[in-house]
């Protein structure tokens, strides 16, 4: 059992940072949701806070590292001029042409989208800190953003793993 | 304004909480909408011209792509550090910046979707 470089990295892109921000997200939008008054003791709320703080830190991080291996590390491999490269295996089929052309060309452009909006909701969240509790509008428009970020990087995902199963790249 | 701070909530007694202005929080926001249209523009722009595509070619590997995600996110930094500038001392409702934002990246999204851009190809 073995991995070539070419898995690994896409491994790393996809399993390793992708699925590290999807499945966060979960505790996040949870942490985020429940950082209200009547839920929490002051005790509670530094706690929270500062989990919420390293987990949406975290997941910035993430979503940069999951943008930064699939575009310079993972996709000069899957658009290489050659017959084996996944571009050139699914145009090469008018029945998987389409993976491409909307489906890898819609990925690789709206993935980007999503660690901004997470740096975006990492800052809101540090800046604020413990007060964030007591700014419940900016409060929800984090959870706007934060939700936005998820569906952004859930399609990159989505298509990342149906393109990768119509032509994988080894 | 409406005030943004939540005044009826109990506020636990032995938090720290220090009052800061909602203006950089707004300058995030925008900058984020900012930052996603750029994305937007700049694909387009890429489909539409042959020569802009080549300009954006910053690394042969990558393709287009390296030019157009290196400008959008230059683009966003540079507009986050301008609004934030801007808007660090003022009481900028996080809400309208929100709702500009959202606009701002539907429009991004549009100009990444590939049935729009493929749009603007030239005919072969």
């Amino acid at each position: 059992m073995s991995l070539t470089d070419r898995e690994f990295w896409t491994l790393v892109h996809g399993m390793g940072f992708g699925a590290l921000f999807l499945l966060g997200f979960a505790g996040g939008l949870e942490g985020l949701y429940s950082l209200r008054p009547q839920f929490l003791q002051p005790a509670g709320v530094r706690d929270r806070a500062r989990r919420l703080q390293i987990g949406v830190v975290t997941m910035a991080v993430a979503a940069w590292g999951t943008v930064l291996t699939g575009t310079w590390i993972v996709y000069p491999w899957y658009r290489e001029d050659i017959p084996e490269s996944p571009r050139s295996v699914l145009l090469a089929d008018p029945a998987t042409e389409e993976w491409h052309h909307f489906g890898m060309e819609w990925k690789e452009h709206v993935a980007w989208i999503s660690p901004i909006l997470a740096t975006t909701v990492a800052f809101i969240v540090l800046y604020y800190g413990t007060s964030l509790i007591r700014h419940d509008r900016v409060r929800k428009t984090t959870i706007v953003l934060f939700v936005l970020a998820f569906v952004f990087a859930a399609v990159a995902g989505l298509f990342g793993a149906l393109i990768t199963k119509a032509a994988p790249l080894v | 304004m409406a005030s943004n701070v939540n005044a009826g909530a109990t506020a636990p007694e032995h938090a720290e909480y220090v009052d800061k202005p909602e203006g950089p929080v707004a300058a995030a926001i925008l900058a984020a909408g900012v930052g996603a249209l750029a994305l937007g523009i700049l694909t387009t722009l890429a489909e539409a011209s042959e020569g802009f595509k080549e300009f954006l070619t910053i690394t042969e590997p990558v393709g287009p792509l390296s030019g157009k995600t290196i400008g959008a996110v230059i683009i966003w930094l540079v507009a986050w550090a301008v609004l934030h500038l801007m808007y660090r001392t003022k009481e900028v409702e996080s809400r309208k910046a929100l709702t500009v934002t959202l606009v701002l990246i539907g429009l991004g999204v549009l100009g990444t979707f590939p049935i729009f851009f493929q749009a603007f190809a030239p005919p072969e």
